[in-house]
């Protein structure tokens, strides 16, 4: 791949749970298992999957939020897992996030002007003298005004303050911005603004966004590529348009089935996938899909298949496909 | 023509505030027949929960219900005693709300509640009850019935605890079920599922449903007629298909079109521009004026009426007065 900024080669990441009382045994769970992906800079990567698939996880160690159990990441193709904190901070001014509720993640007390100016006053990039300058013309680009530097945050609508999460996101001038869940929690009129809005900016300022969501609609429309991840594991990569018209894991034909489309049609029977989502605590063998997949075959209960190349830019792993 | 099993009637509710009083609900109009799935649309703030409150008299004390009637089975809801509401309540209208963990007391079994609330209606004994209980559960799907009566609400994955929820919803025969957001709070595999639950056990048992949400591709998949709501008044009723096919309200229009779809990448997004109003009671002329993309200048000064369009499709829009569709 062309200057990938993101190489992800098997990294996993494991979570001790709590034992009991008095067990001496410890509990792990793997929310994200040998997951491997590029993503080249200027690029719209989607994850998508449902709760507890390990998206979230995913995107908090692409930026070394989450220290990495083992595996290897590389961003700009610096080895992120062997940085010393001061270096990690540094480099950190080059990746961005956002998250999905601004109310969660910025401070209720601090005025607008405070949330943007904040990375700018950490990293000393802006004099204080024309720091509300600055921010303005941070402001202009995700569409807010003067009249807003000075509020704060319950003075706006949450896609006013999602705009401001995004402002300072970009304060930096960052290459790498990891969106998590950016628009779910905004009206469909709303979350319109803020995607066109997205949009424009990763073209204005060739930015490369990792784009997290549930909600597959909008991932296909933001995303060049999509990867599908089911139980801690990405079981699909491919580009945008050709994992939604054609879809090969038996997974995200089910996903895709299931979303319910604003159009009267004439089957109004939704396909539906049967049994609950298992718990990433204790998955099933083999194949993490088995359970709920239509099309199971006695080996997917055996092996678990690995993620491959059925052509260029688009990998699957299932192994009825691969067969 | 069949009698509505439900009537709406100019409904205006209030809320008061430290800031001074919140007009939710302007003149909200519908009828739901029996045995229908009726949609309730709208974003945050339009209004829809505060009506699917209103029928079961559970608003919050801050509220009050200013003008306009509520008829149940013939019935004005607004009228009657405390006494009466209760047995109607959970006894011929139940409801269902977005997180099943919030609408199930954590400290009681499964079993248990639904085993409370059949006796109260049905005047069960506990035994047979508990039968019915497990019916209802097994009518939903549920696996191992027995153990899910015993089990505790967190013992339960989000969507076996709305399945749950439906199941004891439907319980002691009722005629009308109210949805507020059901599937909201669930996964897309395991929302499909629950929607094909809830169709199924619709047609089956012959309520009538009330459908709350904001997602119009749940709305296009269930209901057969539908509301839209905005900041508290109605601005397009009818038949779902004849809305899905033809939007006659530029607020119904821009909301279908703000949705991505597959196949819009490299396609801007119609956006509505701005934000909903915050006291919808303090603008003149008609609430989506300030931004609608078709407005006029009489739009600012008086409020648009229903205007009738077919006899089951109408839109409170002075466009669809002229019949010119934009």
């Amino acid at each position: 791949m062309p200057n990938p900024i993101i190489v992800a080669k098997d990294i996993v990441k494991e979570f001790q749970l709590p034992g009991g009382w008095l067990s001496r045994k410890k509990h792990s769970i793997r929310a994200v298992d040998q997951v491997s992906f590029d993503v080249s800079r200027g690029e719209v990567f989607g994850l998508v999957g449902e709760s507890g698939c390990g998206k979230s996880t995913l995107g908090l160690m692409l930026l070394r939020l989450l220290d990495i159990t083992s595996g290897s990441l590389f961003f700009n193709s610096i080895d992120l897992t062997r940085l010393t904190s001061a270096e990690l901070r540094q480099l950190r001014r080059q990746m961005q996030i956002v998250f999905q509720n601004p109310n969660s993640s910025l401070s209720p007390r601090l005025k607008v002007l405070d949330i943007v100016a904040e990375p700018l006053r950490t990293h000393h990039i802006a004099p204080e003298k024309q720091m509300r300058e600055q921010v303005l013309l941070l402001l202009d680009q995700v569409g807010l005004g003067k009249q807003h530097l000075d509020r704060f945050p319950h003075e706006m609508s949450g896609g006013q303050y999602q705009r401001v999460a995004i402002a300072r996101a970009l304060a930096l001038n960052p290459s790498l911005i990891v969106l998590d869940e950016p628009t779910s929690a905004l009206d469909v009129s709303v979350q319109a603004q803020i995607i066109n809005l997205l949009v424009d900016l990763q073209q204005k300022l060739n930015l490369t966004f990792i784009f997290i969501s549930h909600d597959l609609n909008v991932v296909q429309h933001i995303s060049d590529r999509i990867g599908v991840m089911y139980l801690g594991k990405l079981v699909e990569i491919g580009k945008s348009e050709e994992v939604f018209m054609q879809p090969l894991h038996p997974y995200t034909k089910a996903l895709l089935a299931s979303i319910p489309q604003p159009k009267i049609g004439k089957d109004k029977e939704l396909k539906t996938l049967k049994g609950q989502i298992p718990s990433v605590a204790n998955p099933p063998s083999g194949c993490r899909f088995h359970t709920r997949c239509p099309s199971v075959i006695s080996k997917c209960k055996l092996s678990e298949p690995e993620l491959i190349a059925v052509s260029i830019d688009r990998f699957v792993a299932c192994h009825l496909v691969v067969e | 023509m069949r009698d509505p099993i439900l009537r709406i009637e100019d409904l205006h509710i209030e809320f008061r505030t430290s800031r001074g009083v919140i007009h939710a609900l302007q003149g909200v109009t519908f009828d739901v027949m029996p045995g229908e799935i009726f949609g309730v649309v709208g974003e945050t703030g339009c209004g829809k929960t505060i009506t699917g409150l209103s029928v079961l008299r559970l608003l919050p004390r801050s509220a009050r219900i200013t003008q306009g009637n509520i008829r149940f089975e013939g019935v004005d809801l607004l009228k009657i005693s405390q006494r009466e509401m209760r047995s109607i309540r959970g006894g011929k209208i139940s409801i269902i709300f977005q997180d099943p963990s919030t609408s199930m007391n954590p400290l009681f079994t499964i079993g248990f509640q639904m085993n409370k609330v059949i006796r109260e209606h049905l005047k069960f004994s506990r035994e047979k009850a508990r039968e019915r209980a497990l019916t209802m559960l097994a009518a939903t799907g549920l696996p191992d019935v027995e153990r899910i009566y015993d089990s505790y609400p967190h013992q339960l994955s989000g969507g076996m605890l709305q399945r749950a929820m439906i199941a004891l919803a439907l319980s002691c025969e009722h005629s009308l079920l109210i949805a507020d957001e059901p599937t909201t709070a669930l996964d897309v595999t395991i929302q499909s599922q629950i929607l094909q639950l809830m169709r199924e056990l619709q047609q089956k048992l012959g309520v009538a449903m009330i459908l709350i949400t904001h997602n119009l591709g749940v709305v296009a998949n269930m209901c057969d007629r539908l509301v839209v709501l905005y900041a508290g008044r109605v601005v397009e009723i009818g038949e779902s298909r004849s809305i899905f096919e033809n939007p006659q309200h530029p607020y119904t229009r821009g909301l279908m079109s703000a949705i991505p779809a597959p196949g819009s990448r490299g396609n801007r997004l119609s956006a509505i521009p701005g934000n909903v109003p915050i006291d919808p009671g303090a603008l003149k002329g008609c609430v989506f004026a300030p931004r609608c993309a078709f407005v006029m200048p009489r739009c600012l000064k008086e409020s648009p009426v229903m205007f009738h369009l077919s006899k089951d499709h109408a839109s409170t829009c002075f466009l669809a007065e002229r019949g010119d569709l934009f």
